[in-house]
């Protein structure tokens, strides 16, 4: 894999030649201003649909092994 | 009753002449015989949440990429083997609330990455023009399924090609609406400031119906605006006093010699209805891949940290130890093309890189867009073949990642510039290396929110083409129930 990601990476250098000084960048196509939805409280997932797809769902929470190695 | 359009359908059904029960019942068993592999699941009594129970428009397949609430999602990944959503994609939402029943999910690239379907963890599709090519992708299969007769028309996701690129190898229509047309909420996230929802349909009627039923804004997708009128059903005739740019920066000479003679056969039709061509330079977009293979990817690396078997989805070892867990959990969960793409956008956002391969490609993304811009100054639309070559045989490609991403050379500069794209059926050809006549894609691009004049000049070159070919078996001969203007296209096999 490391000799196919330095052959993708070879040709996508290539727009390191563009000058491209002073030229914004483009991070959303359409122009949109930020809005704020009105904070009016509205239903949401219950706890035991939302937690349904996880693997090891407990007393309300999702388990995980240990954080700290043995 | 196969052979209808879903536009003759909904006719029909409002005519009273067609039960739009037996109807769907009709398509059920019609996708039961898939020999593609092309639907991942199917209804059996569990659709649960996404049932219509009275249907009164054409049945749809859907993507396996947007959430179905209790109804198997994986998006082509092992990850999401199981994985049952609690709630439904706005997309799909909008067509169980027209009285679309779902007939099924349908096969794909891994989370979209690709061009082939030979992505997905379920196995490649096959198209079913000829079973030994590929059918394109990422959404091979809902390309599949319509041109199959397998299902009237589907839904799928274009983020760099992956609508417009399967239609046009499995000779459909598929349509990339503007970024923003159609809601993403609820469509699995590959790299979110290009992926858009967008039909694919057996001709550009059906097309402009079933936008018409995804568009809209939605308040659970801030990025989502909708389009100003819903589209109307396309009826133009003619071409008249409209200009068609064809870019000279893409005349590349990796295009099929078959691929290129149709091509200029559609031109020339675009003229004979009264269109004027002329070229046009887009000198920013020979570098779209190289920008789209660094914004995608990095979006997508941080869009897959989500799948660390915590909150839905498979889980694999680590049974003490945290950090392993997450380590084999991606390690399995992952195919060979998802983790490429991860490694490629996290060394791409990596502090010491971000400015010479993010930074420089979002530069180049503000370019491409501008060259479009100046170009529709003087022209209405910018054409183009869809794809450089016809289906390629299956494993053809997959060796050579790089080879693979360059089949995307003329679909990705319209998603990096966010504007509509739509490619159409323009004849067939013989592939490069022989063998049996293959469909060939057009593809006209328009302004960012000007679907409805898009739908409305590929409607009237869509008349004027004919094309009435279709893989053996399926029920349907391209678009001979629309009135000839001509003697016709080729016959299918």
């Amino acid at each position: 894999m490391a000799g196919e990601l330095s052959g993708i990476l070879e040709h996508v250098d290539r727009i390191s030649e563009l000058d491209l000084e002073g030229v914004e960048p483009t991070s959303h196509v359409v122009e949109l201003e930020n809005v704020l939805r009105a904070d009016e409280p509205h239903e949401s997932l219950p706890r035991d649909v939302a937690l349904a797809p996880a693997p090891d769902p407990v007393d309300g929470a999702f388990r995980v092994p240990s954080p700290q190695a043995e | 009753m196969l052979e209808l359009t879903a536009v003759q359908a909904q006719e029909a059904m409002s005519a009273g002449e067609l039960d739009a029960v037996e109807y769907a019942a009709a398509w059920s068993d019609a996708a039961g015989r898939d020999e593609l592999n092309a639907y991942l699941w199917r209804p059996n009594g569990d659709e649960g949440a996404i049932v219509v129970e009275r249907p009164s428009i054409a049945p749809i397949a859907v993507k396996d990429i947007f959430c179905t609430e209790g109804v198997p999602t994986t998006a082509g990944s092992r990850i999401l083997e199981g994985y049952r959503p609690p709630y439904t994609a706005s997309a799909v939402r909008r067509l169980i609330d027209a009285g679309a029943p779902i007939l099924g999910k349908t096969n794909m690239d891994e989370f979209a990455m690709g061009s082939s379907n030979e992505n997905s963890a379920y196995g490649p599709v096959l198209n079913p023009w000829d079973r030994g090519r590929v059918p394109g992708g990422s959404s091979g299969g809902s390309a599949a399924v319509v041109a199959g007769g397998l299902a009237p028309w589907a839904i799928g996701t274009d983020t760099g090609g992956s609508i417009r690129q399967p239609a046009a190898l499995c000779g459909i229509v598929g349509l990339k609406p503007t970024y923003g047309a159609i809601s993403r909420y609820g469509m699995i996230a590959f790299a979110s400031s290009l992926d858009q929802c967008g039909p694919f349909t057996r001709d550009v009627r059906d097309a402009a119906l079933l936008l018409a039923i995804l568009q809209g804004k939605d308040p659970c997708d801030s990025t989502s605006v909708g389009l100003e009128q819903a589209p109307q059903l396309p009826d133009r005739e003619d071409l008249n006093g409209l200009r068609f740019a064809v870019p000279s920066d893409l005349a590349r000479d990796e295009i099929e010699p078959g691929v290129r003679e149709v091509f200029e056969a559609t031109l020339a039709r675009i003229e004979g209805l009264g269109g004027e061509i002329a070229e046009v330079s887009l000198p920013h977009a020979e570098h779209g891949i190289s920008a789209y293979y660094v914004i995608a990817p990095a979006e997508a690396s941080s869009n897959l940290a989500r799948y660390d078997g915590v909150r839905y989805g498979m889980r694999a070892g680590g049974e003490s130890d945290l950090i392993e867990m997450y380590e084999t959990t991606r390690a399995e969960g992952f195919g060979p093309e998802v983790k490429r793409r991860i490694m490629l956008g996290t060394y791409a956002l990596s502090s010491g890189y971000y400015d010479a391969y993010y930074g420089q490609a979002q530069k180049v993304r503000t370019k491409i867009a501008a060259d479009f811009s100046t170009a529709f100054e003087s022209f209405d639309f910018v054409v183009t073949p869809t794809s450089p070559s016809v289906a390629f045989g299956l494993g053809e490609k997959t060796a050579d990642p790089l080879a693979m991403y360059l089949n995307d050379f003329f679909t990705v500069p319209m998603s990096l510039a966010g504007i509509p794209a739509i490619s159409i059926p323009a004849g067939l050809a013989e592939p490069a290396g022989g063998g049996p006549q293959l469909p060939v894609g057009f593809q006209i691009a328009a302004p960012a929110f000007a679907e409805q004049k898009l739908l409305d000049a590929a409607y009237a070159l869509e008349q004027a083409i004919s094309f009435d070919a279709s893989p053996s078996g399926a029920p349907y001969a391209g678009i001979d129930h629309i009135k000839r203007t001509g003697s016709g296209g080729e016959e299918g096999g």
